[in-house]
């Protein structure tokens, strides 16, 4: 039974990841087969740096999902402090609200924002299809998981404390600055990881709401697998898959150091 | 003691979600005083802290502080410091931090800032605890810093929200003596918030006795006790049979079909009144000398006293006696003028003093312990 059932684990471990095992040792390979191997290299990896359009697509990427990042972070911890001071069933209305666009299927987001920014560009002339429409929808779409991260560790906090500020002379701003800040700041942080890795990774939403004027690394990727499959693509998958995969180690890392401390008290 | 009045509440209302929780308050306390309101669990004695504090606007109302009214002076403003019911430290400052926190806020100088960190932590005796997290210190010891925290800005009054709820009882007691002393070498003014009778009685100059947002009854812990005005004061602080009477005259009473002589007086012909004896006071003498004979249906043992349950015609006393009368045994009491004391009907009238229902677990049930939905709160 027992040997079964590591079988059945190996077998689910191998289908997951032997395609993106795959790609990234393909991502070396010095010829442009891919299926066979003939020897290491990194031309991919040259080639990729010298590319203008995938550039320009990362320079995309990066921009709108820090952009993205600093403002979903604000706008959710806000958005959580909120939540926490508003009574009981008001307060699951609105989770529920906040989680719905999570399981949303994306499709769905990305045509109805879409839809949505057509709209307010044929009555104001606003928000055509492109930069600002994508980072919008970035921003829309990371805020809940900054809700989500931000909540937990608010519900920890003593809800005195912010008086208790105000109480020794601060001001309420600089009260939320010197002691409620600090107190949330672990799942502030793994909030804005959460959104930061969120909008690298998307796709589906990106498609339907990013024009021709910008495009980001994933939409400029199926723009090119389009029109042929280059092994530069296994070069960029790999360091994506890379990037996220160190975002998500880090955002563990981080919850795990938070939640030991929860148990001590 | 001065007389100056340093606080005034004057006809405070405030509702949430529309249940009234104070209706027409009104509160005047002096500089330098002890007061203790006291009352139980969900009476309002939070809210009227929290409206002294700034942190509760009253519907309607005014608050006075040393005569200027300070309704629309936001916490940060008023002269005033609290002590939270949970202490409420900042858990990413060390307890030198802590202290120094409402003086940083101020700009003060560091030299300065230093010494009065040294100066209060000696004053709770937490002298040399600096660098300490404050995670690591025990409940006792965080609500010492607290405290310093909270003098080290030089208030004139200091808030305490039950304070000393959350600690065993041993060091409950020192701490009541220490905040004592604390506040009778500083001179301010203390507000203090409890639902303990025995505490508010052992700690305060004045106690405020409320109940259902209303204040019941404003005195000194003697007044309070022994010059009960209803039946909720005579029935929450200590132990009350409490009867109904008529008064026939002044210094006349009669209930259980007797008139008995009591050293009150000022009410009308004929008017029903409330009479309360206290446990301790009756003395138990054989059946046939007694004024009331009565039959004991439970004897509990107290330690310093026997708890005994008597039934007088169908109404059941408690009386606190050292000598101990097995259950059934028959027994007489006698009540001198000085152990019985008349109370104006009030609308508590009939709801408290009969020990009919009385049994230990009760007892233990009634009592108002610590928020415990707080405490799920904050481990949710
Ligand atoms: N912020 C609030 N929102 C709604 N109800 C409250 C709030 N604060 C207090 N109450 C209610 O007001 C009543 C009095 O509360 P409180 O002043 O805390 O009483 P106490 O301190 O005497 O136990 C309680 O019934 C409580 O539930
Ligand atoms: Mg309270």
């Amino acid at each position: 039974m027992k040997t079964l059932s590591r079988i059945y684990n190996a077998l689910i471990f191998l289908f997951l990841y032997a395609p993106i095992f795959v790609l990234i040792v393909f991502s070396f390979n010095d010829s442009k087969s891919r299926v066979v191997w003939s020897g290491f290299s990194l031309r991919w990896y040259e080639e990729l740096f010298q590319d203008e359009e995938i550039l320009s697509a990362l320079g995309v990427t990066l921009s709108i999902a820090v952009i993205a990042t600093i403002v979903s972070t604000i706008i959710g911890t806000m958005a959580a402090i909120g939540f926490r001071s508003v009574n009981a069933r008001l307060r699951r209305v609105l989770m529920a609200l906040n989680n719905f666009p999570m399981v949303n299927p994306e499709i769905v987001t990305g045509i109805s924002l879409m839809l949505l920014f057509v709209f307010i560009h044929r009555t104001t002339g606003l928000l055509q299809p492109g930069y600002m429409a994508l980072l919008l929808s970035h921003i829309t779409f990371c805020i809940p998981y900054v809700v989500l991260q931000v909540l937990p560790r608010l519900r920890q906090t003593n809800p005195h404390m912010y008086e208790a500020a105000m109480d020794l002379g601060c001001r309420p701003l600089s009260a939320f600055f010197k002691v409620m800040l600090p107190d949330i700041f672990p799942g502030v942080l793994t909030g804005a990881l959460m959104a930061f890795t969120m909008s690298l990774d998307d796709f589906v939403i990106s498609l339907f709401t990013s024009g021709a004027s910008a495009q980001n690394l994933s939409v400029t990727i199926y723009a090119m697998v389009k029109r042929r499959v280059t092994p530069e693509i296994n070069a960029l998958s790999t360091l994506m898959f890379g990037a996220v995969l160190i975002l998500l180690v880090a955002i563990n890392v981080l919850q795990m150091k938070s939640t030991p401390k929860q148990a001590k008290k | 003691m001065q007389t100056k009045e340093i606080i005034k509440l004057k006809d405070i209302t405030v509702s949430f979600d529309g249940e009234p929780v104070l209706s027409g308050l009104d509160l005047n306390i002096s500089d330098g005083e002890f007061v203790t309101l006291l009352g139980p669990s969900g009476c309002g004695k939070t809210t009227t802290l929290r409206i002294i504090g700034g942190f509760v606007t009253p519907d309607s109302g005014s608050v006075f502080f040393d005569g200027q009214d300070i309704a629309d002076l936001p916490p940060y403003k008023r002269q005033v410091n609290t002590i939270f019911q949970r202490y409420a430290l900042f858990p990413h400052l060390n307890v030198e931090d802590n202290v120094a926190f409402g003086m940083r806020v101020q700009k003060k100088k560091p030299a300065e800032i230093k010494e009065t960190v040294d100066r209060m932590l000696k004053l709770v005796n937490l002298a040399g605890f600096n660098k300490r997290k404050v995670e690591t210190l025990s409940g006792g010891q965080q609500q010492r810093v607290a405290i310093a925290r909270a003098l080290a800005n030089n208030p004139r009054v200091l808030l305490l929200d039950e304070p000393l709820a959350a600690l065993d009882l041993k060091l409950r007691k020192d701490m009541q003596v220490e905040l004592k002393n604390i506040q009778k070498s500083l001179g301010i003014t203390f507000i203090y918030v409890t639902h303990d009778q025995e505490e508010a009685l052992s700690m305060s100059d004045t106690v405020v006795v409320m109940d259902a947002g209303r204040i019941q009854q404003i005195g000194t812990p003697q007044d309070i006790y022994n010059e009960p005005e209803n039946a909720f004061v005579a029935d929450f602080i200590g132990e009350s049979n409490i009867l109904d009477g008529i008064m026939h005259e002044d210094y006349l009473v009669e209930f259980f079909g007797r008139k008995f002589k009591c050293l009150d007086a000022g009410f009308g012909p004929k008017e029903p009144v409330d009479v309360v004896i206290r446990p301790e006071d009756i003395d138990i003498v054989p059946a046939d000398k007694g004024h009331l004979t009565g039959k004991v249906t439970a004897v509990t043992f107290k330690g310093v006293h026997f708890e005994t349950i008597v039934d007088f015609k169908g109404f059941k006393w408690m009386i606190q006696t050292t000598d101990y009368y097995p259950v059934d045994s028959v027994i007489g009491i006698v009540l001198n003028p000085e152990d019985i004391h008349i109370m104006k009907k009030s609308e508590y009238s009939g709801m408290f003093g009969d020990y009919s229902s009385y049994s230990e677990e009760f007892d233990e049930m009634a009592n108002p312990e610590i928020d415990l939905t707080e405490e799920a709160e904050v481990q949710e």
